[in-house]
């Protein structure tokens, strides 16, 4: 079968997803801006009309079109095209394509609307007993549904595949798509569960009250591992595209199974770490969560040698020399698609840093809801996840648009714009945390911000996120122009690694399911459900509040 | 094993593990070796019945030893009641804390003192104050459109 028309039957959905979910980038990081701005003590809310002026309205809507749609969005249409690719089929079912795309983007219509209209100021998070409008929950809880058409959509193609080549080892690429989505999956229960069986139904009036701990609790049980759902599609790009973008091949394969399965059961029982300071919940579990959340750094730990090896090979068959040398052999000026990833990677190794502090359970009281917690996550998903998928977009669109890239020596400025903001934002916000500044707050007028160490870090965030704003404008008039004005034809095809060495003897057991979600549940089940289940039964249920 | 991993690559696999478990050597030291802890279960309050149940129905500081405090609490949007204590430098506080609407936060910079403030739980922290000074406590964590201006603070006077 040709590319061509491999890609066309789902070429529809992918694009438009992508293009949504660039969208959904512009409105979130416009608030952003507002935000960075805020802890410099500019205050550009006031020339906003009412409701869009409040500042709790930006920062809802900065967190669900970022956290929640922008991330959901690229993530199904690009782990399609990885399986699809990987597969060399298209998805086994239209319908479900079709299904999925209506309910992610119904869904995140129907969460938009009450936030922009100030009945859903929540923040991402929705911590209950602040009590949003229903829709708000339901949208949200249609946009994790899609998520799940979505991933069974790619199982059914994988099943697909295995009647027609039986014995055969699943190719790498749709691999790691499928792990990410049976990840995601497990993952994504609690916060389901919360919406399904507590905040949907109390916010429509069918139960008078909540438990605040319990809601919050199955909260953290997805939202760790969220941010691996984030994570994922940008080592699959990392593991199985990059190293052909530079020349180079796959380091080994089997660890690159290994680290994408072991997302599977280490990411979910880590969730208690964002709760140490939490009343309700007993030494022992968090203690258990931290030894996880330190197991699960691990997997990355082997992709800081797995992916730099992959690339160094790519970097010597382009002449580079020496130990550290063949760096420079890299197109970090030339290549776009390839700088941005790299550029996310150096955020990513900091924020690995950062985030072993965060779980490191005593050190947490010094960070714990400060600004250095959002400085750590906006490393880890603004730095290193949205720069590899902006990076990726630049072959991605003209794949599936059939149009060349606008001005690629504009798009090798926008990556390194973005990553030096980023750097900056960052270096301002965990400097705030540290001094004690709490995270999501209007800073400007708290009348407790009277510390000039404050204010100094202060225009770090602003400046950070200024050029970060510049940058991100950068990028949708490179995509814009892309789309809508590129007369040249693409000449692209999706990158994809070959290994270095052919693999000859790998346990079976890198090439299944099963094995590990039956690991998962086993995880859960002792670190989760007995805490559930004492919070649950014996923790008070309470009325809701709207405050803002 | 499978046959296509390299050597250094397995040399840094044991290496990265030995680190993680050293690190994690490091917070079980912290933790059972100074007893340095995080909040744990401390108990239930129902927020309909602060006000009725003791110590929360009499928020404010008391005296429960020499250099000892004992500085009960309640936070609502967007107050912390009291405001205010003062102590001389030297005393150790045991801070109460509980909530009679939504989630809050307490924060001293600074110190190590950093709460949630969950309703329907009662949340316990003790710091020794030496430095005379203000100490703002801070509420960190969002809880409607007044969160910004929810603080309140400890002076703690030379003796």
């Amino acid at each position: 079968m040709n590319l061509a028309e491999l890609y066309r039957q789902d070429a529809w959905h992918m694009r438009w997803l992508i293009y949504l979910s660039f969208a959904m980038l512009a409105v979130g990081g416009l608030y952003g801006a507002l935000q960075g701005l805020d802890k410099m003590g500019v205050d550009l809310y006031r020339y906003l009309p009412d409701p869009l002026y409040r500042y709790y309205l930006g920062l809802t809507v900065h967190g669900v079109t970022l956290g929640w749609l922008f991330t959901t969005y690229f993530i199904i249409a690009f782990l399609n095209l990885a399986t699809v690719h990987g597969l060399r089929r298209p998805l086994q079912s239209r319908r479900l394509a079709a299904a999925t795309f209506v309910l992610a983007v119904g869904g995140g219509i129907l969460a938009l609307v009450p936030t922009f209209t100030n009945e859903s100021s929540v923040l991402w998070t929705f911590y209950a007993p602040l009590q949003a409008h229903p829709a708000f929950y339901t949208g949200l809880t249609l946009v994790v549904v899609a998520t799940w058409t979505a991933g069974l959509n790619t199982y059914l193609t994988w099943r697909g595949w295995k009647k027609e080549h039986p014995g055969e080892r699943t190719p790498l690429m749709a691999f790691a798509s499928l792990t990410t989505w049976a990840m995601w999956a497990l993952a994504s229960a609690g916060v389901a569960a919360a919406m399904l069986f507590q905040l949907i139904p109390w916010s429509a009036g069918l139960i008078p009250q909540v438990n605040p701990l319990l809601t919050r609790s199955l909260f953290w049980f997805t939202g760790h591992p969220v941010v691996y759902f984030w994570l994922l599609p940008a080592y699959v790009s990392w593991y199985t595209m990059l190293p052909a973008q530079v020349g180079g091949r796959l380091f080994s394969e089997s660890l690159a199974r290994l680290v994408f399965l072991s997302f599977i059961p280490l990411a979910v029982p880590t969730g208690f770490h964002h709760m140490f300071p939490d009343p309700g919940v007993t030494h022992s579990v968090k203690l258990l969560h931290a030894v996880l959340t330190f197991a699960v750094v691990f997997p990355s730990l082997v992709t800081a040698f797995t992916v730099v090896a992959s690339i160094e090979v790519g970097a010597r068959r382009r002449g580079g020399k020496g130990l550290f040398r063949w760096l420079l052999a890299l197109p970090w000026l030339r290549d776009p698609s390839v700088a941005g990833q790299l550029l996310g990677m150096l955020l990513f190794a900091t924020g690995g840093i950062t985030g072993l502090i965060n779980a490191s359970y005593g050190m947490n009281l010094v960070i714990h809801n400060t600004l250095w917690v959002p400085g750590h996550l906006h490393t880890q998903v603004a730095g290193a996840v949205a720069l590899t998928w902006m990076a990726a977009s630049f072959w991605l669109v003209p794949l599936l648009t059939g149009r060349a890239l606008w001005k690629p020596k504009l798009a090798v400025w926008q990556v390194w714009l973005w990553f030096f903001g980023m750097a900056v934002m960052a270096r301002g916000m965990h400097w705030m945390g540290l001094a004690g500044v709490p995270r999501r707050v209007h800073l400007t007028y708290a009348p407790y911000a009277v510390f000039d160490e404050w204010r100094m870090a202060g225009w770090l965030v602003g400046s950070g996120s200024l050029l970060m704003l510049v940058s991100g404008a950068l990028f949708f008039l490179i995509i814009g122009m892309t789309v809508w004005a590129s007369k040249e034809p693409a000449r692209v095809e999706v990158p994809e690694a070959k290994p270095l060495h052919p693999v000859d003897r790998m346990p079976r057991v890198l090439d299944r399911l099963t094995p590990w979600v039956a690991v998962t549940l086993v995880l859960i089940a002792i670190a989760w459900l007995p805490s559930l289940y004492r919070i649950a039964t014996t923790h008070p249920y309470v009325s809701g509040w709207r405050l803002w | 094993m499978a046959s296509d991993i390299d050597r250094y690559e397995l040399i840094w696999i044991y290496l990265c593990a030995a680190v993680l478990a050293g690190l994690f050597g490091v917070l079980l030291y912290s933790a059972f070796g100074l007893g340095i802890h995080v909040e744990t279960d401390v108990g239930q309050i129902h927020p309909t019945q602060v006000a009725t149940t003791a110590p929360f129905d009499q928020p404010g500081l008391r005296q429960v030893g020499p250099d000892e405090y004992e500085a009960v609490i309640v936070a609502r949007a967007w107050v912390f009641d009291p405001p205010e204590i003062r102590i001389p430098a030297g005393s150790t506080v045991t801070f109460k804390l509980t909530s009679l609407d939504v989630i809050h936060g307490f924060k001293v910079p600074r110190t190590g003192i950093n709460r949630m403030i969950i309703p329907g739980q009662i949340s316990v922290v003790t710091h020794r104050f030496d430095e005379p000074g203000t100490y703002p406590y801070i509420c960190h964590e969002y809880c409607g459109s007044g969160h910004h201006i929810m603080n309140g603070g400890i002076v703690v006077e030379p003796r």
